[in-house]
């Protein structure tokens, strides 16, 4: 039934006002109806309503006041049997953290953590059940850890109990393979503290020396001071400069001289020269400065090295995979470890799971999601005997599968044996960045200049060689170079992820800055999840929508969700037959009339389909409307793509068909290459190509098919609607909704660079000032006592100062939302 | 003077056990979840810890 657009538009339904519906007194989800109740509060499913059940009889109701409609949504419900792999002793022995045979702890990965309720309620567990003996929430990792008896409850039991109330764990086989959490840089911490300690210490026992002035104090106290002195130094230049020294070290065993190694060589002059002095008793020395400026470039790391705990960069397949699959044995159904999973076994798969292997169809109508793999947004149908490939999900009935590759040697697994996996781009984006490359022109010149000074006092008074060089070196540290550098991405990483953009390590910002070619991914990256319809034919009366509502209502199917969600709420009528027919449609019957939703052929209608999109027809008595189905682009995606368009170039590589290539071709404009239908290996060898060609090139996308592209581009940015959600192993996470802003932030990452160029200007400045002191060998340690913390503290000022400007004037907001 | 000595002996002492309390509170992974911390002060009915 072709129309023409204005038609169309005439006839799209238009949504019915919004009638003041009730909030689920556990989810705060619109309810449907208002019968699902007890007690006079209302809940949208019965799964809200059991949850709440079972916290009324534990009396933990005040789970509901610390915050209103803490709960998640139970719509959705577990098969009941989805978690007995973990009565397999075997597998569930690999989550145990300790166990004793009946005292045990275990720690859960819970997504779906997310306010002071979720705390109260999980860290009451004990209160569900006496097997549980305590347990207590990491809230920032989202983590629960367990305590129990094993002889009064097993870990399927508590699993099983934290689905119930509504917080699922997610268990995949990461956790099985790694037991090592996550954890922050203690030692860092540890650094820093002693180095603050001592750096404060001294700078009160010199206070004294620099009081007294050319007086100089009395011998016995001098003495005593430099002494104590000496001994709080020990610990900054043996402990908290080793940071300095092992990096510096490990560059120079790489015959890489890095930032680190000029700054190590004035750590060791200052150091040296500071206990001659004072073994000598001819002076101070310069531990103050000395410890200060550790201290300070210590927290320059720490700000630097800023991570988000709830967000992991570094997935891959083995976080999507499930820990277990069910195996069909001659003695029944088995829970096998996936690692045991071999050749020929024959494996059950349910409703929304994902294939473990590549493996061939034995039983069952499989409808396969491919959307994580190659990026089809389309499920396809597979026929008995034709290959599935690892990654792709069910949707739909259990069906079985016979695998024919170990897990390792399937299709989508083996992309992670390709070379650019191997590669460690964190050392890379660091060798390559810029204060290395600045830091040895500075080493090469501040050389000559003590080269020059030694030859100057050589000719004039030679006793002066010595200190005047030494004192040269310890003022020319490049440490306002490193200080730059560490603040000033500090401050951008700050920027940056309170606008949405959370980046793995500091050395990011400047591959960043340094894009020329945008790569993107189509499938959930320019599109959106949500799907947006369109009806032509028949024009369905609006007691007609409430009897489709009503029906569309009961199925779990993605299409009927979309279609109730479009109509908007009705109020609920009975239908005298309802029924779901799998992979085919809804049939029904409501007053008489005979109801059909679902594909053409179940609907009776001769295949017509409009421009080859997958639509949705409905019929009431014969009289059909069509729905056609639309994914929407991304709200931002029109405005944003040709301002990047301005300044990078644009490619586009889609999974998919090209049915949509007109439309992306209108926004991205004619000089962009839109690629289509490209597997995961394409996408990586695309990239690989622009990189050849000098390009930097900067990969979106959100899928593990894309996983071999964001690792092989020099930015693999995810993009994700929800930051604690799965993301492939990426450099950088957008998050969905501030995509607007992503040219804007390229833009701040871009004059990072510039930043540090000013901020190591201003400090050269100082540097001159120091070094043309201490080549007529006047430096005093009370000059250097100044000098340093001034010029550390304007570089802390202007880094921060204008990074902060900048943003301002890209519109971003300072702030975190 | 020998009243310095004892001072300087003393605000050592003094420092140096803050810098005591300031690893015990790393070590006892008081930095592992400062949001945690933050909404659990206020809530009644508390249970005891796990290290």
């Amino acid at each position: 039934m072709p129309t023409t657009e204005q038609e169309r538009s005439t006839i799209i339904i238009s949504k019915p006002v919004k009638k003041e519906a009730t909030k689920c007194y556990h989810c705060g989800t619109d309810c449907i109806t208002n019968t699902i109740a007890i007690e006079g509060k209302i809940f949208c499913c019965e799964g809200c309503k059991l949850v709440y059940e079972i916290l009324n009889e534990n009396g933990l109701c005040d789970y509901y006041k610390l915050q209103s409609h803490p709960g998640l949504s139970q719509i959705k419900a577990t098969r009941s049997d989805k978690f007995a792999y973990l009565d397999n002793e075997d597998i569930a022995s690999k989550l145990y953290k300790f166990t004793d045979g009946n005292n045990t702890m275990v720690t859960f990965y819970i997504p779906g953590v997310h306010c002071a309720s979720c705390m109260w309620l999980l860290e009451h567990m004990n209160k569900l059940d006496s097997g549980i003996t305590e347990s207590r929430l990491n809230f920032t990792n989202k983590e629960v850890t367990i305590r129990f008896l094993q002889q009064k409850i097993s870990i399927r039991k508590i699993v099983e109990l934290l689905t119930t109330i509504g917080y699922e764990p997610y268990i995949s086989l990461d956790d099985a393979e790694q037991k090592k959490s996550k954890n922050y840089d203690k030692k860092l911490i540890y650094k820093l503290g002693v180095a603050g300690f001592c750096f404060g210490n001294i700078m009160l026992m010199s206070f004294p020396e620099y009081l007294s002035m050319d007086k100089g104090i009395e011998n016995q106290y001098a003495f005593l001071f430099r002494i104590l002195n000496l001994v709080l130094s020990l610990p900054v230049f043996f402990y908290s400069a080793s940071e300095f020294f092992s990096s510096a070290w490990a560059g120079l065993k790489q015959k890489i001289l890095n930032i680190d190694a000029p700054i190590v060589l004035a750590l060791i002059i200052t150091f040296s020269r500071s206990v001659y002095e004072i073994a000598t008793n001819t002076g101070s020395g310069y531990l103050d400065s000395m410890s200060g400026i550790v201290f300070f470039m210590l927290v320059g790391r720490v700000v630097q090295e800023r991570t988000y705990r709830s967000i992991s960069f570094h997935r891959d397949y083995k976080s999507y995979f499930p820990i277990a699959v069910n195996v069909i044995t001659k003695d029944g159904i088995v829970s096998k470890n996936l690692q045991d999973l071999q050749e020929k076994d024959i494996v059950e798969l349910h409703n929304d799971e994902i294939i473990p292997a590549d493996a061939i169809v034995v039983k069952g109508n499989a409808r396969i999601d491919y959307s994580f793999v190659t990026g089809e947004s389309e499920p396809v149908m597979i026929e008995t005997g034709k290959q599935v490939y690892a990654g792709g999900k069910q949707t739909g009935e259990k069906i079985t599968i016979q695998i024919v590759k170990p897990v390792a040697g399937s299709y989508l697994t083996s992309l992670w044996n390709h070379h650019s996996f191997t590669k460690n781009k964190i050392e890379k984006n660091n060798r390559d960045s810029i204060i290395h490359v600045m830091s040895k022109y500075f080493t090469i010149v501040l050389f000559t200049l003590a080269t020059a000074t030694a030859i100057y006092w050589w000719m004039h008074d030679p006793s002066k060689i010595l200190p005047s060089v030494s004192a040269m070196l310890i003022v020319a540290c490049p440490c306002a170079l490193l200080l730059a550098a560490t603040y000033t991405n500090g401050n951008l990483l700050r920027l940056l992820s309170n606008n949405g953009l959370y980046l793995r390590d500091a050395t990011v910002i400047e591959q960043l800055g340094d894009v020329s070619h945008v790569v993107f991914d189509k499938t959930g990256t320019l599109t959106q999840g949500s799907k947006q319809f369109h009806s032509t034919g028949h024009q369905m009366t609006e007691t007609e929508k409430s009897w489709i509502y009503n029906i569309a209502s009961h199925s779990k199917h993605p299409y009927s969700k979309a279609l109730v969600k479009f109509l908007g709420a009705y109020p609920i009528v009975t239908a005298e037959k309802w029924e779901e027919h799998t992979g085919k449609g809804l049939y029904a019957e409501v007053a008489g009339n005979i109801i059909k939703i679902g594909s053409a052929s179940f609907t009776g209608i001769a295949h017509e389909n409009e421009n080859n999109k997958p639509a949705l027809y409905i019929s009431i008595n014969d009289k059909v409307t069509a729905f056609y189905i639309t994914t929407e682009f991304r709200d931002d995606i029109p405005q944003m793509i040709p301002v990047l368009h301005n300044r990078y170039g644009l490619s586009l590589l889609s999974g998919d068909n090209d049915r949509q290539r007109e439309r992306l071709e209108g926004i991205f404009g004619k000089s962009s290459e839109l690629l289509f239908e490209q597997k995961p290996i394409d996408k990586l060898q695309y990239i690989e190509k622009l990189q050849k060609k000098g390009q930097k090139v900067l990969m979106m996308g959100d899928g593990l098919n894309d996983a071999g592209a964001l690792q092989q581009s020099n930015v693999g940015v995810t993009l994700a609607d929800d930051i604690n959600n799965f993301t492939p192993s990426c450099d950088a996470i957008l998050d969905a909704r501030k995509f607007g802003k992503f040219p804007a932030l390229l833009r701040l990452a871009h004059s990072g660079r510039y930043i540090i160029y000013f901020s190591f200007f201003i400090s050269i400045l100082y540097n001159i000032v120091g070094l043309s002191i201490s080549m007529q060998g006047k430096m005093s340690p009370m000059i250097a006592a100044i000098l340093m913390p001034v010029s550390t503290l304007s570089i802390v000022l202007i880094t921060t100062g204008l990074g902060s400007v900048i943003a301002k004037r890209l519109h971003l907001s300072l702030k975190a939302s | 003077m020998s009243a310095l000595y004892l001072l300087v002996l003393a605000s050592i002492v003094v420092a140096g056990f803050f810098l005591m309390a300031f690893i015990w509170s790393v070590r006892s992974n008081q930095y592992e979840d400062k949001q945690g911390a933050a909404i659990r002060m206020l809530q009644d009915d508390e249970i005891k810890s796990i290290n």
